[in-house]
């Protein structure tokens, strides 16, 4: 069981320069490797030695996974291994972007927003303690998920999407990321493929035992956001048991077109309900031409938790997760929390 | 390297979780090797089959032009049965090679179905169908001798021909029986574990020793039965067994192959024209 020791297990520490030998590093050790960006969901792992890797990549040394680039259609592309600080300071992506200013300045900390890459915040591991712990649960390679019985502490686990384990994604600007319609490009040993921002995540029907479609030698170079939602009407929210340095329960990314008051497209993504961040397409669909109002939120979040299925524990997300929605559309005075 | 994965469960006890996936290729390349060497054996090796004995023409005469092998149930059975379990080794195995798909649902379905259909065949078999018709007999294993000993070049009398089913077939039905059954029990046991529509969850049905042995048992049935469907399929498609696949789908094959390979009176049929309606 999970003991802190402190002390890492022996492994190689790879250092690459560039992102081409990082790659062929990846490719050549295989699932022996892991790759270390900020550190800080690897190091919990290592010192926990839970996992035990023969090799670590860490690409600190990269220069060319760093960076904030403007694109010629208008957008921007960072480079994975920009930090959380990077993104939520840069002025393109706060004037035109401010989603995923405000999603990533939301996550943890600001040491570890110091730290921490928007490679390793999209692309983190659960957090459910049983599944930390080392338990050998069903994300573990095990046969059982100790968070979905009747005892089990399942308060920030899924209300939507769960089969046979029930730990949520974790991110805070992934969310942002699918709401602005970013591309994630990824490079392999058949070289780059961009895939849609959505479609880098996956549930556990898929593979149960990872929370995104990278494998062993796959490595995240960048994201790109498309200049589609440059200026758009935003709203993020963040739900957490204390207000800073903590996991959201859920958050809510929403990027709306609305002309005359009413919605003429939208894109609506919550986190922390389900394993994957989930893309609220029959939402986005029902509000299409409806004004961007109370009553129109009201509906919409009554959609948006049709479904869900609570566990013993968490019962408490569904008006949660419904209020989200219904104040990402209608504006945070049409369901106060009071 | 083991044939079983091991864990430590959170009150230290360690506990079988499930097979090595490994086992999935040692069965696959089985399976493969074992039709390779039999299409060798059959094509340059075999000897012609010979039997002893012959009907009179009497008994000839009372046979049909198209005997009745297969009663539309029976081949309903079959075909759902095949379907469902060609769907439960897709669905279980394939994620397991890197063809990633929401592969859970379909599993139970697939395997409800297949529970369905097998308490369907128990009961039909039983009760209306010749139950004994299956399982090998005095005859079979004297006539499985005698093969033998002239397959090793011994002095021994040709066979007689077979009844309705050759003593292959019935052993076939018999691995399939013990590794279907064994499918099927730890399957609606594992449903349990899962969310479906019939029972509520309940991880603790079991402890966590016995719910990995059911794992364990559940995966090694599931990779025999790649070795086991693969060799079924192989021989349903071989040239000389095609009339005996044709009956399961039209229900009955020719007088003639009837009379070449099948003893009257081990299997008796009825003077009919029809086709189908047989057990």
């Amino acid at each position: 069981m999970a003991v802190i020791r402190d002390v890492m297990p022996a492994f190689d520490l790879l250092q690459p320069t560039t992102a081409a030998d990082a790659q062929n590093l990846l490719q050549q050790h295989g699932s022996d490797a892991w790759v270390l960006a900020g550190g800080l969901d690897s190091f919990d792992w290592l010192k926990d030695r839970i996992r035990k890797p023969k090799v670590v990549v860490d690409l600190s040394g990269v220069d060319e996974l760093r960076g904030i680039r403007p694109a010629s259609d208008g957008g921007v592309e960072i480079g994975a291994m920009t930090t959380l600080t990077e993104v939520v300071r840069n002025p393109i992506i706060k004037e035109r972007f401010g989603l995923l200013s405000e999603g990533a300045e939301l996550a943890a900390s600001p040491q570890i927003r110091n730290q921490g890459t928007l490679g390793g915040n999209v692309s983190q591991d659960a957090r459910c303690h049983y599944y930390r712990a080392g338990w050998p649960c069903y994300r573990a390679g095990g046969n059982i998920c100790y968070a979905d019985t009747p005892e089990g502490r399942n308060r920030e686990h899924a209300i939507l999407g769960a089969d046979r384990c029930v730990a949520v994604n974790p991110s805070d600007s992934a969310p942002a990321l699918i709401a602005l319609e970013a591309k994630f490009v990824i490079r392999s040993s058949k070289g780059e493929r961009v895939v849609e921002a959505e479609d880098y995540f996956i549930g556990p029907g898929i593979d149960i035992t990872r929370l995104n479609i990278l494998k062993p030698g796959d490595l995240l170079t960048a994201i790109r956001i498309p200049a589609t939602w440059a200026g758009a009407k935003f709203y993020f929210e963040k739900i957490r048991d204390r207000n800073v340095w903590d996991f959201a329960l859920l958050n809510i990314a929403a990027a709306m077109k609305v002309s005359g008051g009413n919605i003429d497209a939208a894109r609506i993504v919550v986190n922390g309900a389900a394993a994957r961040p989930l893309r609220l397409m029959a939402v986005e669909d029902a509000i299409k031409g409806k004004p961007a109002n109370a009553a129109t939120g009201e509906m919409a979040g009554k959609l948006a938790v049709e479904g869900a299925v609570p566990l013993q524990f968490n019962a408490y997300k569904i008006p949660l997760m419904r209020n989200l929605v219904k104040r990402a559309i209608g504006g945070v005075e049409v369901a106060t929390w009071a | 390297m083991g044939i079983v994965q091991w864990a430590t469960s959170p009150f230290g006890q360690v506990v079988p979780i499930h097979i090595a996936w490994i086992l999935i290729w040692v069965f696959a390349i089985a399976g493969l090797a074992f039709l390779v060497v039999h299409a060798i054996w059959a094509r340059y090796f075999a000897a012609a089959e010979e039997f002893s004995g012959a009907p009179s023409a009497a008994v000839v005469a009372t046979v049909p032009a198209e005997v009745p092998r297969h009663s539309f149930a029976a081949r309903m059975f079959h075909w759902i049965m095949a379907a469902s379990m060609l769907t439960l080794l897709v669905t279980a195995f394939l994620p397991k090679v890197g063809v990633r798909f929401p592969w859970v649902t379909y599993h139970w379905i697939a395997g409800a179905v297949l529970t369905v259909s097998i308490i369907f065949h128990i009961v039909h078999a039983t009760f209306f169908m010749d139950f004994w018709a299956i399982w090998p007999d005095k005859e079979d294993i004297e006539d499985a001798t005698r093969r033998l000993k002239r397959f090793m070049g011994q002095d021994a009398p040709a066979p007689r021909r077979f009844a309705k089913y050759p003593l292959e077939n019935k052993m076939y039905h018999g691995a399939i029986l013990l590794t279907g059954l064994a499918v099927i029990v730890t399957g609606v046991f594992m449903m349990f574990r899962v969310r479906t529509a019939f029972f509520p969850r309940n991880p603790y049905l079991f402890g966590d020793m016995t719910w990995g042995m059911m794992y364990v048992l559940h995966g090694l049935a599931g990779v025999s039965l790649i070795a086991l469907i693969m060799i079924h399929i192989y021989f349903a498609l071989r040239p000389e067994k095609l009339v005996i696949t044709k009956s399961m789908v039209f229900g009955s094959m020719p007088k003639e192959y009837y009379l070449e390979h099948h003893d009257p009176e081990r299997w008796t049929v009825e003077a009919t024209t029809s086709k189908g309606a047989s057990a």
